[in-house]
């Protein structure tokens, strides 16, 4: 256990920093971290630091965040094809960001600022719309039900998210149509640090549930009989995947497909264990999205493509062949 | 062992009487569309159950679909709480245990077991000892023997590695048994254990019952509808009839024509059967 958790460390902590030696203009990680040389006269170490760490920070945190949010749905509703993208979670959050962003909304709550606040708000929401109605139908575990809720309300909100922009003016539909691509255009480390605060509150909370979900993914009654307190853990697992849906999203705009992949990718590795699988896929889940992300710099240089079309891209088919695995 | 006193229950529809007007919901268990209109007309699901399992006994719980079985085994496993009555487990009521307590206590065995995952089969049985576990530790070396004497109990040792999923039928219901054992408590609950099951399975797992009450006194409360499989297996039984006791008693007393016919508006046969060496129910038809 101890070693694949070090294994999946690694990868992340190297994506972090060999992602951003790549680039426009080349630099060398040797002479990034060269102490001998000023901040000042190091252009290596300014590229890095300034110019591409802040991008790279926001695609491992939203990729994080997506990716065990992802596994988080999937086993609390006992459904592999659920994820905060087909549930209308992203779509939720979507909207509650592009609101704060359209009418400038400027408060903050306990630290967060508006626009997570009101992401995470929009995720929440959605959720609960989701939620109850897969409950409502019989035990809430129904694929068909659950994916058509999720399709319906993606497609409701979205609408919603263009009534919005086509009254608002029209520099700011501009602005929230490249971030509705779900673009990691993030040249500052104040975003990332807003998002932080509700993505720490989330995996404090993810923390505590890696065996209960184990057993709420065989079935909630006999993981009640079996000692779990599983009102309690359902609440928690949904907040906190609320939490983190709404922060990534409200950092990178509704990254698509990246809470499906990823989780399944890391079921084919370490098996269906959750104390190795939510771990794994908060740490693979960061490389995947640096990866995108280097892959949408990079293929169309000097032009920079939202990551989200790159990791709709790579995830539609594997959706697809997901859906069609299962028969 | 485990005491059931005038227990009644209902879904929080209609008028209901006792301390709680809607049943605290320990687990998160979500009634069906069929069981709500059952029961909008019914109001309560049981009234006034009263009954016994004393220590090494298995006890049967038979009665027609809608009867009550189920939200019995739900009372009685602490997963739903009585609307009044009391449920007393070596004396203690099941409602004053935490659910870890409860759970190194009673072990459930649900009809039909789904592995979203794929989980492998040991990785099934050790999910029994979640209730023996602190929050953060993980399964010892004394977990995986335990685990793994429950695989052998079960006949299962050879599926151990093979993923949950692709077993048949019959096999996840060993296996299910066995992370049941693997949860180590005294008393198991099984609803409709066999109720999926072709013949086969269905003696298969009924042998396995029988022997492991033999020779593990394990106590078991099952419900079922195979009325042979009760005959066969249960020193008790108790039958329910729209959420009431119909009779109760030693298997010989209560399992008589008579009652079958109340339960089930069945005329049968009932008779000792030599080679089989225990009661045997015949159905032959309507009774009019």
């Amino acid at each position: 256990m101890i070693v694949t958790w070090s294994a999946f460390g690694a990868l992340a902590v190297g994506a972090c920093l060999l992602a951003p030696l790549v680039g426009s203009t080349t630099i060398r990680l040797a002479a990034v971290f060269d102490r001998s040389r000023p901040f000042a006269d190091n252009i290596d170490a300014q590229i890095f630091f300034v110019a591409r760490l802040p991008r790279v920070l926001s695609a491992a945190l939203v990729g994080s965040g997506l990716s065990v949010a992802g596994v988080v749905f999937q086993a609390l509703l006992r459904n592999p094809l659920a994820s905060p993208d087909t549930l209308g979670v992203s779509a939720g959050a979507a909207l509650g960001a592009i609101l704060a962003i359209t009418f400038h909304l400027d408060f903050s709550l306990l630290g967060v600022s508006a626009v997570p606040l009101a992401s995470f708000s929009g995720s929440i929401g959605a959720l609960g719309i989701v939620y109850a109605l897969s409950v409502v139908r019989r035990r809430g575990t129904s694929t068909t039900v659950l994916l058509l809720a999720g399709v319906t309300l993606t497609a409701l909100l979205g609408a919603v998210v263009r009534f919005v922009q086509y009254v608002a003016d029209f520099t700011e539909t501009f602005q929230t149509v490249r971030w509705l691509m779900g673009s990691l255009d993030v040249a500052a480390y104040a975003p990332i640090g807003a998002a932080l605060v509700p993505m720490t509150a989330a995996f404090a909370g993810f923390v505590t549930l890696p065996r209960a979900l184990d057993l709420i993914s065989v079935g909630s009654e006999s993981a009640a009989a079996r000692g779990v307190n599983v009102t309690q853990s359902e609440r928690v697992a949904l907040v906190s995947a609320s939490l983190a849906t709404g922060a990534a999203v409200s950092l990178g705009g509704p990254v698509s497909f990246v809470g499906i992949v990823v989780p399944h990718l890391v079921r084919l590795i370490t098996g269906a264990d959750h104390r190795l699988v939510l771990p794994a896929s908060a740490l693979f889940g960061a490389a995947f999205l640096i990866g995108c992300d280097l892959i949408a710099r990079t293929a169309l240089a000097p032009v920079e493509l939202p990551v989200g079309i790159v990791t709709a891209i790579i995830g539609g088919p594997f959706f697809l062949w997901l859906l069609f695995r299962r028969g | 062992m485990l005491r059931a006193d005038n227990v009644c229950f209902a879904y929080g529809k209609g008028p209901a009487i006792g301390p709680a007007k809607r049943p605290a919901k320990v687990g998160h268990y979500v009634p069906t569309d069929n069981e709500l209109t059952n029961y909008a007309r019914t109001d309560f699901v049981l009234t006034d159950v009263t009954f016994e399992v004393g220590r090494g006994q298995i006890v049967g719980l038979l009665g027609p679909n809608g009867s009550g079985k189920t939200t019995l085994l739900r009372i009685l496993s602490g997963i739903l709480r009585p609307a009044s009555g009391r449920v007393a487990l070596n004396g203690t009521e099941v409602g004053r245990l935490s659910h870890r307590e409860l759970a190194r206590q009673i072990a459930v065995v649900p009809q039909e077991t789904h592995a979203t995952f794929d989980f492998s089969v040991l990785d099934i049985v050790l999910m029994g000892r979640y209730p023996h576990l602190g929050a953060f530790e993980l399964e010892g070396i004394a977990d995986l023997e335990i685990a793994r004497e429950a695989l052998a109990a079960t006949g299962t040792t050879a599926f151990e590695s093979r993923q949950f999923a692709t077993l048949s039928g019959g096999e996840k219901q060993r296996v299910v048994i066995a992370s049941a054992l693997a949860q180590a408590s005294a008393l198991l609950l099984l609803d409709e254990p066999t109720a999926s099951l072709d013949l086969g399975y269905q003696f298969e797992i009924a042998a396995l019952l029988g022997r492991l009450n033999r020779t593990r006194g394990t106590t078991m409360v099952v419900s079922t509808h195979d009325l042979n499989l009760a005959a066969a297996l249960c020193s008790e039984v108790v039958l329910l009839k729209q959420g009431r006791v119909l009779a109760q008693g030693s298997t010989e007393e209560a399992l008589t024509a008579a009652n079958v016919r109340a339960l089930y508006g069945i005329d049968a046969d009932v008779g000792f059967h030599k080679r089989a060496g225990h009661l045997t129910v015949v159905p032959i038809g309507r009774s009019l």
